[in-house]
């Protein structure tokens, strides 16, 4: 009889990898991601962009914070990039190791556009979720409020909270999040329109289920291959707003830095032959970017069923 | 058409009237005043500025009153920190400049982005096709404030062909405007490209070959109106995007427009301009949105007023 059953499960086993291989969204999913290159190497990139701003750190032979007084005033002769020194990257104007500063800037840089996006995501679902599942004239209302926050330029709002509340990362942080959290919610009421009329919403509410419950067990899980898509794509978007703001010296603040603090920075030497102070963080920029890029329009091809 | 104009009037205008006062009771929820800054002044005199600035007044009343000085009088009241001067006066002087290259990009992003998306997408595979793609792949990861220092190094330093900063004239405004209309330009290429192609397989397209039509008169006359909405309807956010990047190019630069003056009164804590600056900048997003609208109505005979 045991033998019986494990050959039964075996079975079962073997049927139900190719029925879930075949058949599930998230495994058809996965395939068509794994098969389109682009995306693929814009995941690579990502894992290196990753490790680099999780382990780069142990490489550096200097901290982000120490001044090498060896190179002081003479950075455009003796802090280029070298491996004798220490400096992989080069320093920066004031001898600070660029590596370093770099590992940290990307460290940074990611973390706001993650949380930035999570942010956003978290609000724009709960948002558009509500708007279409209640619909009516509650719906007409949010939507008219998204409308109007749309057309509103967010960059000077931002920069005017930044300025008020004090440069604090946190405000940039939320801030960042909270200027674009109107696309997500659009899209996702939506799609949240087109599952309302299914039979498994009605066959919930015909046993009572609260509204909100609703929206929470039946509606958001349905969604999540939509958000999965549209939270990565806005990853990069943050980025380039940190980026943007820290750019104009209104961001993150010293002894913090980010990518764009750091491509500020480069840019500002560039006319005294200090190539590397622009080129290594606006290289990791770049990478980062397109990574996102090429992974979100990846996901977008293997998820979302109207772009087929 | 005029009651589907007025309709959207009747958003735009709550929407610029809830800026202003959004933006005014921010900055009269933040922590210290305009005058707390670096010394502590004595009470009389505090008093006394804040009455020079209306600012004893309960706040309703400033938020009434700073309202009807724009609405009535165009007047968005005096700076807090250069006391001699308004910020209408700020405002008059950078502003020309900022619309000057401001429109230049837009037309330069607009037409350039428009013909290479058709070009692209009437010659689809091809190494136009492909060079536009890449472009606008490119064009992506790199914004204004990357755009702007690599322009610098290559036609300034390297080449020596273009200044890298200021504003005198004609060929100072090279730079400013690809620094500032490059990734718009990709986008409206992007989306015309792609909209182009949809188009190009209707039915309407196929009656134009058809009847043997010149390829031209196809793509001109039945194809490129249909094509547009798509990018239409981007050009709301790309002019958001544009004012956005004006900053940026204004503080590379060296420039001398608006965005210069909101870059500095952020820095000195300046809030009576940064408002001007930030409601000045949302009166005309919303402006641009309602031409916007208007233009999609008339180009779209599906939408009904």
């Amino acid at each position: 009889m045991v033998g019986q059953a494990e050959k039964i499960e075996a079975v079962a086993e073997r049927l139900g990898a190719r029925a879930g291989g075949g058949r599930s969204l998230w495994a058809d999913a996965r395939r068509r991601f794994l098969r389109n290159r682009a995306a693929m190497a814009g995941l690579a990139i990502l894992v290196f962009v990753a490790l680099f701003a999780l382990c780069g750190g142990f490489f550096a032979q200097w901290s982000n914070e120490e001044l090498d007084y060896m190179v002081m005033g003479q950075v455009a002769e003796l802090g280029g990039p070298s491996l004798e020194t220490g400096h992989y990257f080069g320093t920066d104007d004031l001898g600070r190791d660029l590596f370093a500063r770099t590992v940290q800037g990307t460290q940074i840089s990611l973390a706001v556009g993650v949380i930035g996006a999570l942010i956003a995501c978290v609000f724009g679902t709960v948002y558009g979720a509500t708007a279409g599942y209640v619909g009516g004239r509650t719906d007409g209302i949010m939507m008219r409020l998204v409308d109007i926050f749309m057309a509103v330029p967010y960059m000077f709002v931002l920069i005017l909270l930044l300025v008020m509340y004090g440069r604090s990362i946190t405000i940039l942080f939320i801030g960042v999040g909270m200027i674009s959290w109107m696309e997500m919610a659009r899209i996702v009421r939506g799609q949240t329109l087109s599952l309302k009329g299914r039979e498994f919403i009605e066959a919930a509410q015909a046993t009572g289920v609260p509204g909100p419950v609703i929206i929470a067990r039946h509606v958001v899980p349905n969604l999540l291959g939509v958000i999965a898509v549209y939270a990565t794509l806005l990853v990069p978007l943050m980025i380039l707003t940190e980026s943007f703001i820290s750019f104009l010296g209104l961001g993150v603040q010293e002894p913090l830095t980010s990518l764009g603090a750091l491509i500020s920075e480069g840019a500002g030497t560039i006319a005294y032959g200090t190539m590397w102070q622009l080129g290594f963080p606006l290289l990791f920029f770049v990478l980062t970017l397109f990574g996102f890029f090429f992974v979100g329009d990846g996901l977008r091809d293997a998820l979302d069923p109207k772009d087929r | 058409m005029l009651t589907y104009i007025l309709k959207r009037l009747a958003v735009a205008i709550p929407t610029l009237l809830l800026l202003i006062v959004v933006s005014f009771v921010l900055m009269h929820s933040a922590p210290g005043g305009p005058f707390t800054a670096e010394r502590e002044l004595p009470p009389e005199v505090l008093a006394n500025l804040n009455a020079k600035y209306g600012l004893d007044a309960p706040l309703w009343r400033q938020v009434l009153n700073y309202v009807w000085g724009i609405v009535a009088h165009f007047d968005f009241g005096p700076s807090f920190v250069y006391k001699d001067r308004s910020v209408n006066e700020i405002i008059a002087q950078g502003f020309p400049i900022t619309l000057t290259y401001g429109c230049l990009s837009f037309l330069v992003a607009v037409t350039v982005g428009v013909s290479l998306g058709i070009a692209a997408a009437i010659r689809q595979n091809s190494w136009l096709d492909y060079a536009a793609v890449g472009v606008s792949i490119g064009a992506q990861v790199l914004p204004n404030f990357v755009m702007a220092p690599i322009l610098v190094l290559v036609f300034t330093l390297w080449l020596g062909w273009l200044p890298g900063g200021g504003w005198q004239g004609p060929e100072y405004w090279i730079l400013p405007v690809v620094a500032l209309s490059t990734s718009f330009m990709a986008s409206i290429a992007r989306i015309t490209r792609s909209s182009m192609l949809e188009v190009l397989t209707q039915n309407h397209v196929r009656t134009a070959r058809a009847k043997g039509l010149p390829e031209r008169r196809v793509i001109l006359g039945h194809a490129l109106k249909p094509a547009l909405l798509p990018v239409i309807s981007y050009l709301g956010p790309a002019f958001v995007g544009m004012i956005t990047g004006s900053v940026v190019v204004d503080i590379y630069f060296s420039t001398g427009g608006i965005g210069k003056a909101f870059v500095d009164s952020a820095l000195n804590r300046d809030y009576a301009v940064m408002m001007g600056v930030t409601i000045l900048m949302g009166a005309l997003t919303i402006l641009f949105n309602l031409v916007v609208d208007i233009l999609y109505g008339w180009i779209d005979p599906k939408i009904r007023y």
